[in-house]
């Protein structure tokens, strides 16, 4: 099978001294969920912002696709961007908008600047606004403001945002960081669901190891940007966690 | 010891009292002004407040004139502050780190924010009166130059404030800049930005009448007309007029703000 995303030796540093990423080399293909762990500052967020370059990165290849994202210029970049879904632990919906118009703002990729400023949406995209509402079980709430939301129910509506994109690839930055227990099962189950079901892609940058290994085909270790540990979850034994977040074993919380 | 230390306090606090009396005192002096004086006078300056500022009926027959005027100044302070804002919302756009283009349209924008607000609108208004000479356009020039400046500034913290959690997140669906902005930023700061053009329209229209004294337009120039002409009864019947605009506009804009925010 061809990989859909092929990390080739990717290196980012903001000076000399301080590398964020070091020799970053790994590949995702169709369908698998891979989660990302490790300590904070360990570049987790930079790694995943480097595969649809919201951050730019130093050395190195990242081929999407069979693009390459480091040569991509502006419009090329969009088009790309449009079949990567980001899902974010803040959300990052436009809050005082309605929920359903936030799901449309995955179809910005697609469409002209003046369509996109004029609400200019087909009715279809419209029909799959709704469709993907109703599959997360927030179709009541299509004409709230995004404000008036609990923290679960937001990520939902990032989640729709993202799967209206029709992507073949959904990076997600630690998605249940600020939900509860119960939320974040119901938004990891969909993430899974996503993978299994609709073949999409989901790498997950996550901190509770418990739930990397419950749902992941794959799990990738991180510490001080190298990659320390990338196998099955099932191959994650306790000395590997302990590499992976250098301290021992009890001086972790597991849940 | 704590003993001493409060008097040690208590001696700071009498020699800057004593400094502040001898001041006031030098201060008079040098100027030739009269505390005293001025304290006599005061009741006398009461009284003939009260014996010709008065609206009579006479003074009643320029309403239609001192009303033409007054919304003469009211509608050249909302177009002035309507042109400004929108020139200042490119600015602002441009002049915030969240949505900026680039730097040197960013430094250009900061700079022409600071230009126009740093100097007064009265400033304004008198250099503006050497190439414009002394017509309406002139006051609206220098309404629109202090508001833009004003209104830059204002719109550079809103756009800040309003985050770039949404900015990012439609970055990533591959939204287009101007999709982000009309999309993402500006539904989260019209608030603010609609609160700060209400208040430039509340100050311009202050400003307004001051500027039009100078430039010979709107109420000011009635103001100055009768001033001029000592007729006071006309005079306290502009002022009524103007205080009376302003709270009303006031009261409108306040009820604006609580609709939207």
């Amino acid at each position: 099978m061809i990989p859909l995303l092929q990390v080739n030796k990717v290196e980012k540093f903001y000076n000399e001294e301080t590398k964020v990423l070091k020799d970053i080399s790994f590949e995702v293909y169709p369908g698998e969920f891979i989660s990302i762990i490790g300590p904070s500052g360990a570049g987790k967020s930079t790694l995943l912002r480097c595969i649809n370059r919201m951050v730019n990165f130093n050395q190195g290849t990242i081929l999407f696709d069979e693009q390459n994202i480091g040569q991509l210029n502006k419009k090329e970049l969009r088009k790309v961007r449009t079949k990567i879904g980001m899902i974010f632990q803040h959300y990052n919906l436009v809050p005082r908008l309605s929920v359903l118009e936030n799901v449309l703002h995955g179809r910005f990729g697609y469409k002209t600047t003046l369509q996109g400023i004029f609400n200019r949406y087909t009715q279809k995209e419209k029909e799959r606004a709704f469709f993907l509402l109703e599959k997360l079980g927030i179709e009541e709430h299509a004409y709230k403001r995004c404000d008036q939301l609990s923290g679960g129910q937001q990520q939902r509506v990032g989640i729709c945002r993202a799967l209206i994109q029709e992507p073949s690839l959904i990076l997600c930055d630690e998605p249940i960081a600020s939900l509860d227990p119960n939320s974040s099962k119901i938004i990891m189950d969909y993430l899974k669901m996503i993978s299994s079901e609709l073949g999409i892609a989901v790498v997950v940058n996550l901190h509770q190891v418990e739930v990397a290994q419950h749902y992941s085909d794959r799990i990738i270790g991180l510490n001080k940007g190298n990659i320390v540990f990338n196998n099955r979850s099932a191959a994650l034994t306790n000395v590997e966690i302990q590499n992976i977040y250098s301290s021992n074993m009890q001086d972790l919380i597991m849940i | 010891m704590i003993d001493n230390k409060l008097k040690r306090s208590n001696w700071h606090i009498w020699f800057f009292l004593i400094a502040i009396v001898l001041f006031t005192y030098g201060s008079a002096a040098i100027t030739q002004f009269n505390v005293v004086e001025g304290m006599i006078t005061l009741p006398d300056a009461l009284l003939w407040m009260l014996s010709n500022l008065f609206v009579t009926g006479e003074s009643l027959a320029k309403l239609p004139i001192i009303l033409a005027a007054l919304f003469e100044t009211i509608f050249t302070s909302i177009a002035a502050t309507v042109f400004g804002a929108i020139i200042a919302l490119f600015l602002g756009l441009f002049g915030s780190s969240k949505t900026m283009i680039n730097k040197p349209l960013m430094l250009f924008s900061r700079f022409v924010a600071s230009l126009s607000r740093n100097i007064p609108v009265v400033v304004w208004a008198l250099v503006l009166l050497l190439s414009f000479g002394q017509n309406s356009v002139t006051g609206f020039l220098a309404l629109f130059v202090g508001s833009t400046g004003f209104l830059t500034r204002a719109f550079i913290e809103s756009i800040d404030e309003a985050g770039d959690k949404s900015i990012e997140g439609l970055q990533a669906t591959g939204a287009t800049y101007f999709q982000i902005v009309f999309k993402g930023v500006l539904p989260q700061c019209l608030p603010q930005v609609i609160s700060w053009i209400l208040f430039m329209v509340e100050t311009n229209i202050r400003n307004a009448t001051l500027i039009g004294i100078l430039t010979g337009t709107g109420i000011g120039y009635v103001f100055d007309i009768y001033y001029k002409m000592l007729n006071y009864n006309v005079i306290s019947l502009i002022t009524l007029c103007i205080v009376v605009a302003v709270i009303v506009i006031d009261v409108c804009s306040n009820h604006v703000r609580k609709v939207i925010l």
